[in-house]
């Protein structure tokens, strides 16, 4: 409890983040109109797991969680990753 | 002083609880994984249908909705912030401002849906299913992932607007904001899964 008082983000930081984040929409919209075929889609999915990765360290405060909470989240995304994955190695060579 | 004495004998598990909400929102991931796993299958095999399906989607709407929910997203955490800080009133309003962001979304979502239903864009309206196979599809995870989101919109406002009651009556304080941080990270994840479904509805130009 009194560790996590200490830990007060300035309203700086989340203004800052903010601005960011709204900066790497206005890029995602750019990179669509890029056409630049596959390479969109990679891009834009780049930029928005940039955009969620600020979200998680700074919004949802996970730079200030005891290393559990920061391995954790690999939990859901390494299992999506692998039904994601092989779901498409299906796809590709059957 | 009795009131602080008396909250501090109360039994409490922040790290608990915060977990327990993390967990929560692991199986929201994987929810919405489940409909981005057929989104990608369906798009690795229609991708020509995939992408003159997205050229119906107003990119417009869809950036605002992504600013609006991005500028909740901050609201919200400042609102947390100001909490902490004591700061009761500015709190409030920072909830309050996080609940008319989520209404602008929904509102913006309304007009969006109208003008597709205007157009005859909607689940088993037969101008869509006079349209090739891949199109009835992206419509239909259209419909399906962003309703849903919206629907995750709608019970997150529901609880920050609960959070917002409780932090009047003096309930959700400066020592004990679980239930708002909670809160928080529940719409932030909304925000987050939002953040994905914007590039893959309304950019796949």
């Amino acid at each position: 409890m009194e560790e996590s008082k200490n830990h007060i983000t300035g309203t700086k930081t989340y203004v800052l983040v903010w601005f960011v984040l709204l900066c790497l929409t206005g890029l995602t919209i750019e990179a669509a109109q890029l056409k630049m075929g596959e390479w969109s889609m990679v891009a834009n999915i780049a930029i928005a797991s940039a955009k969620a990765s600020l979200v998680l360290w700074f919004f949802m405060h996970l730079r200030q969680e005891k290393r559990l909470f920061k391995l954790l989240i690999f939990v859901p995304l390494i299992t999506i990753s692998i039904i994601i994955g092989l779901t498409f190695f299906d796809i590709w060579y059957r | 002083m009795l009131m602080t004495d008396m909250a501090h004998t109360e039994q409490r598990d922040y790290i608990g609880a915060k977990l327990g909400m993390w967990f929560f929102l692991f199986t929201e991931v994987l929810l919405f994984g489940g409909m981005f796993l057929v989104y990608s299958v369906y798009r690795e095999v229609n991708t020509a249908d995939f992408h003159e399906a997205g050229m119906e989607m107003n990119v417009v709407i869809g950036a605002v909705n992504t600013i609006i929910l991005l500028t909740s997203s901050l609201t919200m955490a400042l609102s947390i912030s100001a909490i902490k800080k004591g700061a009761k009133n500015s709190s409030v309003l920072l909830q309050a401002a996080t609940v008319l962001l989520g209404i602008a979304f929904l509102v913006n979502k309304y007009f969006e849906w109208s003008d597709h239903i205007r157009h005859g864009f909607y689940p088993n309206s037969p101008q869509l299913l006079a349209m090739s196979h891949g199109k009835i599809l992206f419509f239909g995870l259209y419909y399906v992932m962003t309703g849903i989101h919206a629907l995750h919109v709608l019970i997150g406002m529901s609880v920050i607007t609960f959070i917002l009651v409780l932090t009047i009556r003096g309930t959700v304080t400066s020592s004990d904001y679980i239930k708002l941080e909670n809160a928080g990270l529940f719409w932030h994840l909304v925000d987050v899964i939002w953040i994905y479904l914007f590039p893959l509805f309304y950019l796949i130009l």
